[in-house]
């Protein structure tokens, strides 16, 4: 029997099961181990079914001793609490979905299904991915692995957490504003967050639908490519997913960066960033020209509107979105007196501080006498967002970047002051506002040993290009992740 | 002092699609609570919409039937209120930019000829049904999400006759555009009324209030009657009118104030991010004008020209789709189109009114009832016959000419046969026939009636007739 077996990175544990030198039970259990030993102190996960983990890599293991021939077969996958995955809790991280069993698939989630991949585990989060650190989550708090005094980021914070403390082999995400990227960021993984409309969003239980997206969180961007390309693809039960063929994302990967010319804007240089975050990155910057890329430097003008831009929006969509929780057809319900009174009850019990604070400022900026102050002028600053990427992307394959200003911070540092949350999110936030692919790849560590993250952005539906980036700078890396 | 009404309509037309507006769930009328749904019409975590086509089709074709222009790019937009039949809470409706713009509907109240105009016309989804128990209260969302065409009208009717007679007009067009059943009793077609009342001598309109959700054409006849005269009165009464909206109670004959203006919600549109903008070209729209049907003015007209039948009669049949389209479909197995009139006029259409069936669905099939026609023109059976053969079609379908073969119903035409039978019924009646010598020719009748109950029914009537007449006066 193998060891270590949590430690590989999704290909690798493929390549095992497929020479048969591995079964998939043999990963699970060791990655059950993993996490009867860890998650009590990383608190990653928010429910797991491990009769139901087993079941599933046996029936793969069976399926392979009959032919099986999935992409992924066998292969577990942690999955944020967002995602409905048929017959598993989708608590969102928040006590109003208590008790609620999906009775459907995702889509992502189907894809992923068709090529053998195992649902262990559901991770921990923002409520409804509204937040920066994971704090948010109604149910548990989950630490930074490499240091657990930290925030691991959010709002996918538990994947992250979950990836990196080797207690998942790759995990999904979504990414609103940066919740893919950021926890990524903060726990020194790979976090790739896909185009507008590369991924359906069918079954992700929606924040903000025009700025939605799945992704993986893996150990390494080889990983990344493979998730991504058995989930994207046009849906027919979402009208906002494109009609591109599907590519191998990894076959124009190579170790160098000849004819590639990256862009760094000089926007994401901002003040009041940390400067071994901006050290790191500038170094991160250098090995991608000793790699061979041509660096040349761009400039996003609209970018310090972004954040405005986005609280208008993203609030807007989710007030509407989160109405739906109501206790009347599912999850959970207090008494009421009357519809309205139940509703009332339900809702204030039911939904913490963070989604309220951000329901009702999304039914402000909609409200009649607002709408045109509010939504339809930051409708009209996101395309200026949008037209920033667009005349860039002229001129150069992707963007680097930093993810965030900072490293991560610790457990209850800025969880009082949510306008300074808000701010972290700036260097994330345009990308989701543009439609455009984004990837954070692990670039350094500050003095304190807090992973940072390099920010790759792409074209809308140039994956390729900022995958092949992130491959290259990876390698010559050293694999930095994996020793995190 | 005088008052002068006003009155705008907002008619929701159910389209008569196979499945949902925004997901594949089935539409049928009657299936037990929530069988037909899905996370996407109950509004589960992560479901989301995708557009029907075929509702966008119905709908532009509606337009299209009302003269409206359809704009090239609409989109949906998201309207929210809370309420527990809602799914979602929002319900996703056209705000900004529906599908149709513009259009108009003829109609006549007491002889006097009016245009009403359609201010636009937009697609929705419908909402879940409440349910009330002893103890407890459910909804049924079989209807949540069911396709929903808004028809606004300008606010141009000056009476409760003029609006009830819109939407006679109305119903009448939908049903030849074939885009709804607008079967009432399943609430197809429901109606929401503004009304205002203004001192004669003013141009501007008065302060409206609204009714909400009449099921009949009648209710909005009796609703729109009372709360014009309630209007009256209290402005008569040195009141002013509240804008608001009502109810009607259907048994007690009156409105009364749902919530107030200030109380009025705030829909906070905003577009529907997971649906993208509905862009219908002007070939498209072309294409769809080509399957168009007659609007029935048209029908009516054409079936005076080419069927030559009284201006009466053609109105009587266009006034239904089915009867019309029934009436068309015996004139191509018979030519005698003024019989096929009449007994469709008076056979068919009472025989539907009676079981309330649709001419589409009554076992007497247009061919077999030209057939009959067919059977008495050319005197193999006479009048009493054809309708008693009628009635067995009605019960058992079949053709007239199988029926009249097998019970043996053909008229007897051989005057030898008839006149045993003339012979028999003036022994049999020494009484009528001395009455007959007196002068009361209602004698005549009466015998005639006695030969064909000899005859079974199967004499020739006019055979029948001469024979007696000649054997009376000699």
């Amino acid at each position: 029997m193998m060891t270590d077996l949590a430690k590989l990175t999704a290909h690798e544990v493929l390549d095992l099961l497929k020479s048969g030198r591995c079964s998939s039970e043999e990963v699970v259990n060791e990655l059950l181990t993993a996490i009867r030993s860890n998650d009590q102190q990383i608190g990653a996960y928010v429910s797991l079914d491990e009769e139901d983990a087993i079941a599933q890599a046996r029936a793969a293991d069976k399926a392979r001793a009959e032919g099986g021939k999935g992409r992924l077969l066998g292969l577990p996958i942690a999955v944020k609490d967002v995602l409905n995955v048929s017959g598993q809790p989708c608590t969102c991280a928040s006590k109003i979905l208590r008790g609620y069993i999906s009775p459907y698939d995702a889509t992502a989630i189907a894809k992923l299904r068709k090529e053998g991949a195992l649902f262990v585990g559901r991770t921990n989060m923002d409520e409804f991915a509204m937040g920066s650190s994971t704090e948010n989550s109604a149910f548990k708090v989950t630490r930074n692995p490499v240091n657990r005094d930290y925030v691991p980021g959010g709002s996918s914070g538990g994947s992250a957490a979950a990836v990196a403390s080797k207690e998942a082999i790759a995990a999904l995400g979504t990414d609103t504003g940066g919740s893919i990227r950021q926890p990524a960021s903060f726990c020194g993984c790979v976090g790739l967050k896909p185009s507008y409309g590369r991924i359906s969003r069918y079954g992700l239980t929606a924040f903000a639908s025009s700025l939605d997206q799945i992704g993986p969180i893996c150990s390494d961007v080889r990983d990344a490519a493979l998730l991504l390309d058995v989930m994207c693809g046009k849906d027919a039960m979402d009208s906002t997913t494109v009609d591109l063929p599907v590519t191998d994302s990894a076959a124009g990967f190579s170790d160098d960066l000849k004819g590639v010319t990256l862009g760094l804007p000089k926007e994401y240089f901002i003040e009041g960033m940390d400067p071994e975050v901006e050290k790191a990155v500038r170094n991160a910057v250098r090995t991608c020209k000793d790699l061979g890329a041509e660096i040349i430097d761009v400039s996003l003008p609209h970018t310090e509107y972004s954040v405005a831009t986005y609280y208008i929006i993203a609030t807007a969509e989710a007030s509407a979105n989160l109405a739906r929780f109501d206790g009347v057809r599912y999850g959970h319900r207090e008494d009421g007196i009357d519809p309205i009174d139940m509703y009332c009850n339900t809702r204030q019990a039911g939904f913490g501080r963070e989604v309220k604070r951000r329901i009702i400022l999304g039914t402000y900026v909609l409200s009649s006498g607002y709408y045109d102050a509010y939504y339809l002028s930051a409708q009209k600053v996101r395309t200026l967002i949008r037209a920033d990427f667009g005349s860039v992307f002229k001129r150069c394959h992707a963007i680097l970047a930093p993810v965030a200003p900072t490293a991560a911070y610790r457990i209850g540092e800025k969880v009082n002051d949510p306008l300074q949350m808000y701010l972290g999110d700036i260097l994330t936030i345009p990308a989701n506002l543009a439609g455009i692919c984004g990837m954070s790849v692990p670039c350094g560590v500050t003095g304190k040993g807090l992973p940072i993250g390099l920010q790759i952005l792409g074209a809308a539906f140039k994956e390729e290009d900022i995958l092949r980036v992130g491959y290259a700078f990876e390698r010559s890396m050293g694999q930095f992740s994996r020793n995190s | 002092m005088k008052y002068l009404p006003t009155i705008g309509l907002e008619v929701h037309v159910q389209l008569r699609t196979a499945s949902k507006m925004f997901c594949g769930c089935r539409t049928g009328f009657g299936a037990p609570p929530n069988r037909q749904v899905c996370p996407v019409c109950l509004g589960y975590p992560g479901a989301m919409p995708t557009i029907n086509g075929e509702a966008i089709r119905y709908t532009v074709l509606a337009g299209l039937m009302l003269g409206s222009r359809i704009n090239e790019t609409s989109k949906f937009d998201r309207k929210s209120y809370f309420y527990p039949d809602m799914p979602k809470n929002y319900q996703i409706s056209q705000y900004d930019k529906p599908l149709c713009i513009g259009g108009s509907v003829p109609i006549q109240v007491d002889g006097i000829a009016k245009s009403i105009g359609i201010t636009r016309i937009h697609l929705e989804e419908d909402v879940g049904k409440s349910m009330h128990f002893v103890s407890s209260s459910g909804v049924d969302f079989n209807r949540a999400g069911i396709p929903l065409m808004e028809i606004v009208t300008d606010p141009e009717m000056v009476s409760p006759e003029e609006a009830f007679a819109f939407l006679c007009a109305l119903k009448q067009i939908i049903q030849y555009a074939e885009v709804s059943d607008c079967n009432l009793e399943q609430g197809n077609i429901r109606c929401d009324v503004n009304c205002s009342v203004r001192p004669e001598g003013q141009k501007e309109l008065g302060t409206k209030t609204e009714i909400k959700n009449l099921n009949t054409f009648k209710g909005v006849l009796s609703a729109s009657r009372y709360e014009i005269q309630r209007q009256v009165d209290v402005l008569q009464g040195g009141g002013s009118i509240i804008q608001e909206t009502r109810r009607w109670d259907i048994d007690t004959g009156v409105t009364s104030s749902m919530r107030s203006k200030e109380e009025a919600h705030d829909y906070r549109y905003f577009p529907e991010p997971d649906l993208l903008p509905v862009i219908i070209s002007a070939e498209q729209v072309e294409g769809w004008k080509k399957s168009l049907p007659e609007l029935p003015q048209q029908r009516c007209d054409r079936f005076v020209r080419q069927y030559g039948i009284p201006v009466y009669d053609a109105r009587v049949l266009v006034a239904d789709k089915s009867v019309a389209d029934y009436f068309e479909q015996a004139c191509r197995s018979s030519s005698k189109f003024k019989a096929v009139s009449n007994w469709i006029m008076t056979e068919i259409l009472g025989f539907l009114t009676e079981t309330g069936s649709g001419a589409g669905d009554i076992k007497v099939r247009p061919d077999t009832l030209a057939e009959l026609v067919e059977l008495v023109d050319s005197k193999i059976i006479n009048a009493t016959t054809a309708k008693e053969v009628l009635g067995i079609m009605f019960e058992q379908g079949g053709r007239p000419g199988d029926i009249v073969k097998a019970r043996g119903l053909v008229q007897m035409s051989d005057s030898g046969e008839i006149e045993a039978l003339v012979d028999e019924a003036l022994k049999g009646n020494p009484k009528s026939v001395a009455d007959f010598a007196k002068g009361k020719t209602a004698a005549l009748q009466f015998l005639v009636g006695q030969v064909m109950r000899l005859s079974k029914g199967k004499a020739n009537v006019e055979t029948v007739q001469r024979l007696l007449q000649s054997k009376l006066s000699r």
